[in-house]
């Protein structure tokens, strides 16, 4: 289980328990964080779960898979060095306290 | 799109029949659109909204629990105020009264009607259909059961070569299980896909060790003590199974649709904005058949579609128009070949490819009269979705620049 922070691209912030397994999308998505679309469901075909990690702990993350990688070329909204895909990041208690910032738009 | 659309005083409120993917769309988008009066959400299945592309993907593979499936958490129903009603079946709609009943005799009266009532599995036309061990798979109930089967399944035939069958398909080889795929026609995804996707789909499989038997028509099922044990096809031979997955597609529920006279045809007919003929009554998902501006019907069963016409029904409802127009997008997981589609490639007369299909790791680009009509994308999401600006833009891409790797598709979108 993971605190998790979520903060909107208006500056709105949810914090959210997500269970050690679940991906940062679904923890967003089941909770109703509206900056999180999510559309394919989690099968990183959509690029519709962009977001901004935690710079502090981006590095600690699993590197994102190719398909991944390619996917974040395509996002809406602009790709930054901390960008990733929420669908492909799995909790654990490690990620306790990350904040994680939404971009403007998703599609 | 006009300002915040206030409940009228006597505002029936608004009834979505059917709570999958389409439905929940419908009540969000209703919510984002200012409406402030009653939503009621109504589902046949136990379960609140779920992500339905999983169950025949991770959920199979027991790689995802079934509490990761919700697409949303209770509390978000309760903060946007949407009243949702699972476990409940309508049993009619009375369109001049307004109101639809339900199946306990309870009735809801409503301002405007959204039908998102899906699609049923279709059944095969044979004896020994209804043999324990023979399973369709659209609702995580069925998916339960076929996950269930295969932990105790040994030998596993899949009837129909279409997307959920390869799906399921892979799934049990996966597992380890001998795994034989029956398909009538010629091909697989003779209804979806071009033979070229086909024919990699089938040497996918093949090379993953599942026996992939086209042309293979099924005559019959055999079973013993009430559970199947083999599968008859039309040249003679006994497909020997203690699980038979049977995908041959499904279809459109449109009986509420139909017992109360809306125009249906292979579904509920609606136009680009989820109308029905009746302007209190949209559809939208899988039950649905889109007139287009072309004059012909257009029936798709996606995540995309759901979602788009919900958005555009919740619009539609309150007045507006919000036509959904954008290219149809869909995919498929197997093994560890992700395939991306959009566009529709049934008119194209040219293909070209751009990368190699032996390194599983290509797209197929489809042209008609030298305008792209839709991308097949292996392992290459990048093509897939560059590809949907270009076809929503109508960029003009010629084939050379298809096939050439080193011209930035990307350039045609800016």
């Amino acid at each position: 289980m993971a605190k998790v922070t979520f903060i909107e691209h208006d500056g709105l912030e949810q914090v959210v328990d997500i269970p050690t397994g679940w991906t940062l999308m679904q923890g967003a998505v089941q909770s109703g964080v509206a900056g999180i679309e999510g559309e394919c469901g989690g099968s990183c075909a959509c690029a519709t779960c962009h977001c901004y990690v935690d710079e502090a702990l981006v590095d600690s993350l699993p590197p994102p898979s190719e398909t991944e990688e390619e996917m974040l070329g395509c996002t809406a909204s602009e790709r930054r060095s901390n960008s990733r895909l929420s669908c492909q990041i799995r909790v654990s208690d490690a990620l306790d306290g990350i904040v994680v910032r939404l971009p403007e738009t998703q599609s | 799109m006009g300002g915040p659309a206030q409940a009228e005083p006597t505002d029936a409120g608004m009834v979505i029949v059917g709570a999958g993917q389409g439905g929940l769309q419908v009540a969000e988008s209703l919510r984002a659109e200012g409406y402030d009066g009653p939503v009621t959400l109504i589902g046949e299945e136990a379960s609140a909204p779920y992500h339905r592309p999983p169950l025949s993907k991770a959920i199979l593979a027991g790689t995802m629990e079934e509490a990761q499936l919700a697409i949303r958490g209770a509390e978000v129903f309760e903060r946007q105020r949407i009243a949702l009603l699972t476990g409940t079946r309508v049993a009619a709609i009375d369109r001049s009264a307004r109101h639809v009943r339900l199946e306990d005799g309870r009735r809801l009266d409503y301002r405007g009607l959204a039908l998102a009532t899906g699609a049923r599995v279709r059944r095969l036309p044979i004896t020994g259909d209804g043999l324990d061990g023979v399973l369709g798979l659209r609702s995580l109930d069925d998916a339960r059961r076929i996950r269930a089967a295969l932990d105790r399944a040994a030998r596993v035939v899949v009837i129909g070569g279409g997307y959920i069958g390869l799906e399921v398909a892979a799934a049990a080889r996966k597992r380890g299980l001998e795994v034989t795929i029956l398909e009538a026609a010629d091909r697989l995804l003779a209804r979806s896909a071009t033979p070229f996707l086909a024919g990699f789909y089938a040497d996918l499989h093949r090379g993953q060790g599942v026996m992939v038997e086209l042309g293979a028509k099924v005559i019959g099922l055999d079973g013993q003590g009430g559970r199947v044990t083999a599968v008859r096809t039309a040249d003679g031979r006994s497909h020997p199974a203690d699980l038979v997955v049977v995908g041959v597609g499904i279809v459109p529920d449109t009986a509420l649709a139909e017992g109360c006279g809306l125009a249906c045809d292979g579904g509920v007919l609606v136009d680009d904005c989820a109308r029905t003929d009746d302007p209190s009554i949209v559809a939208v998902g899988d039950c649905t058949a889109r007139r287009t501006g072309m004059g012909t019907l257009l029936r798709l069963e996606s995540v995309q579609n759901a979602v788009e016409q919900g958005k555009s029904a919740a619009a539609a409802l309150l007045g507006r128009e919000r036509p959904f127009t954008a290219a149809p997008w869909f995919w498929s997981d197997q093994y560890d070949v992700k395939l991306q589609i959009v566009g529709l490639s049934a008119d194209r007369d040219r293909m070209v490819l751009r990368g190699a299909p032996e390194d599983r790791r290509f797209s197929a680009f489809y042209f008609r009269e030298g305008a792209l009509v839709a991308i097949d994308s292996v392992n290459r999401p990048a093509d897939h979705m560059v590809g949907r600006k270009l076809l929503d833009r109508k960029a003009a891409l010629t084939p050379d620049q298809a096939a050439d790797e080193t011209f930035p598709l990307a350039s045609l979108t800016r």
